[in-house]
């Protein structure tokens, strides 16, 4: 038998080996905080920029918000149109498939020339960024209602496609789409320092990291902003799952997992 | 017009890639107010198709389907629904299941949940409103199913093998309920399986269908009283009858 509550605090053992492991050989073995600064330094140097960091978390936070929030209004609606009326994929998904492996870098100088250097060229990039997983998890979750839930609600009165949707095909997908959002949302996160690198302003965790820290060569200032970066995306899932994924889809448990 | 319900030279074919195949061959059926009919067949028979047709969710090639006089034309809450496959609406509570068709029809909410309730008891699931259909056995998912076609109110109960899918024990059980709704809703109850011993328990009379292209064969009263037993003799030479006509029963001779 499994006993759950001896798992309980595991992760924190490999973690602090690892810190105590990369203490150790920044200090004693490569002794050049120029490639990689000791733990304690990082540590030190996020207290160190504590003022900054909290306006540059809070712009990109705004980037992000921007870029995912535009994703999902037009994510979403497309969505429900591709999976719902098969004509309607067919005749949009080659486009989809075409403008999807584009890596959302390759958008910057169009942002730039489009939008100009300013936040809302950020968001466009992290807009390409979380659109497209939105946009196919989503999809698939219109595309699978099962024939027989959409049949149970014909024969209850639930006739007509805006009806069907409304009542049978969104809370069936919705799982889908929150799927979809999570993935979007790591993706649009990924994309933040690139969308800041080009200098849309002069502050948030990319062109901070990239235009000034990394510029001085200050490595202890930059791994600070990678694990500030990485702690912020794990915050953001997590919330995203006790709100969404624990409360709104209680009916789920045990079905999936 | 003492007919409920009345199939009339109901025909449906199929294209196929070999061209035209006829899966149903006149089909007529005369189901009387209040009556509980089974119809039987070998499987692939087209039993399905031809409940889907009253539904409304498939549309004969030719012939008529009328119910209280009127022409079946599509999909309508006054056929309820039973399918084979569980087909709960899995995000909704038991009881949110139940009130589906009213939410639909706009009934006021008090009222959805108080017809909810009635129908909830008459099934037996009093006490899990509030569960997911994840949290139920195979049985009390067919139950809901039940309580939800009948919220409506609707004027005939189609049943797709409703029990197919539950183990043995459950099925027999489940049955009996049935039987019990059937007295208490005085519903008009079609009921389509492959198990000959299920249409001898349930029906009132049960029309038998041949292979295809399907047509049927014999529609024969039971005429058991109920309560009824399911290892008396008459039933028993009733079930000898019917797998004589489906021409699977030892040949006795």
């Amino acid at each position: 038998m499994r006993r759950p509550t001896k798992e309980e605090g595991l992760w924190l053992v490999p973690l602090i080996i690892v810190l105590l492991l990369w203490e150790f050989i920044a200090g004693y073995v490569i002794k050049n905080p120029l490639i990689l600064p000791r733990f304690s330094a990082v540590i030190f140097s996020v207290y160190a920029l504590r003022e900054v960091l909290i306006l540059d978390v809070l712009v990109s936070l705004f980037h992000f918000c921007i870029g995912l929030a535009l994703a999902f209004a037009v994510a979403l609606p497309l969505a429900i149109a591709m999976g719902w009326f098969r004509s309607v994929f067919k005749a949009i998904d080659p486009i989809i498939e075409i403008i999807r492996p584009i890596p959302p870098l390759a958008w910057i100088p169009l942002a730039i020339v489009w939008i100009g250097l300013n936040h809302y060229a950020a968001g466009f990039i992290i807009f390409i960024g979380a659109f497209f997983p939105i946009l196919i998890d989503s999809y698939t979750g219109f595309r699978d209602v099962p024939k027989v839930l959409v049949e149970t609600g014909n024969v209850l009165g639930c006739i007509g496609n805006i009806k069907l949707i409304r009542y049978v095909a969104l809370p069936y997908a919705l799982p889908s789409v929150a799927t979809g959002t999570r993935v979007g949302m790591g993706v649009g996160w990924m994309c933040v320092v690139a969308a800041e690198m080009f200098g849309v302003g002069n502050s948030g965790l990319g062109y901070r990291l990239f235009q000034k820290f990394y510029f001085l060569h200050q490595m202890d200032y930059v791994v600070a902003y990678m694990l500030i970066l990485g702690l912020l995306a794990l915050i953001l899932d997590r919330v995203f799952r006790y709100f969404v994924e624990d409360k709104l889809f209680r009916w789920k448990k045990g079905i999936v997992k | 017009m003492n007919h409920k319900l009345e199939l009339r030279n109901v025909t449906k074919t199929f294209s196929t890639e070999e061209g035209e195949m006829m899966a149903l061959e006149d089909v007529n059926i005369e189901v009387k107010p209040n009556e509980f009919l089974c119809i039987i067949g070998p499987s692939g028979c087209g039993k399905t198709t031809l409940l889907r047709m009253i539904a409304g969710l498939d549309y004969p090639s030719s012939g008529e389907i009328i119910l209280d006089g009127k022409e079946v034309k599509g999909p309508s809450p006054d056929r309820g629904m039973v399918f084979q496959e569980f087909s709960l609406f899995q995000w909704r509570t038991v009881i949110k299941n139940v009130t589906f068709g009213l939410e639909i029809m706009e009934v006021d909410k008090q009222e959805q949940y108080k017809i909810a309730e009635r129908y909830i008891e008459l099934v037996g699931l009093t006490g899990f409103e509030n569960r997911y259909p994840h949290e139920l056995s195979g049985g009390m998912k067919q139950r809901v199913a039940i309580a939800r076609a009948l919220a409506t109110d609707p004027a005939i109960l189609l049943m797709d093998e409703p029990f197919g899918s539950v183990d043995a024990q459950t099925r027999n059980i489940l049955q009996e309920e049935l039987l019990e709704i059937w007295k208490r809703t005085k519903k008009t109850v079609l009921f389509v399986t492959h198990s000959v011993d299920e249409a001898v328990y349930l029906a009132d009379r049960v029309a038998v269908m041949s292979a295809r292209p399907s047509r049927i064969i014999e529609c024969m009263d039971i005429g058991i009283s109920r309560p009824r037993k399911r290892t008396s003799i008459e039933a028993n030479a009733i079930r000898e009858r019917l797998l004589m006509l489906l021409g699977s029963a030892p040949k006795i001779t």
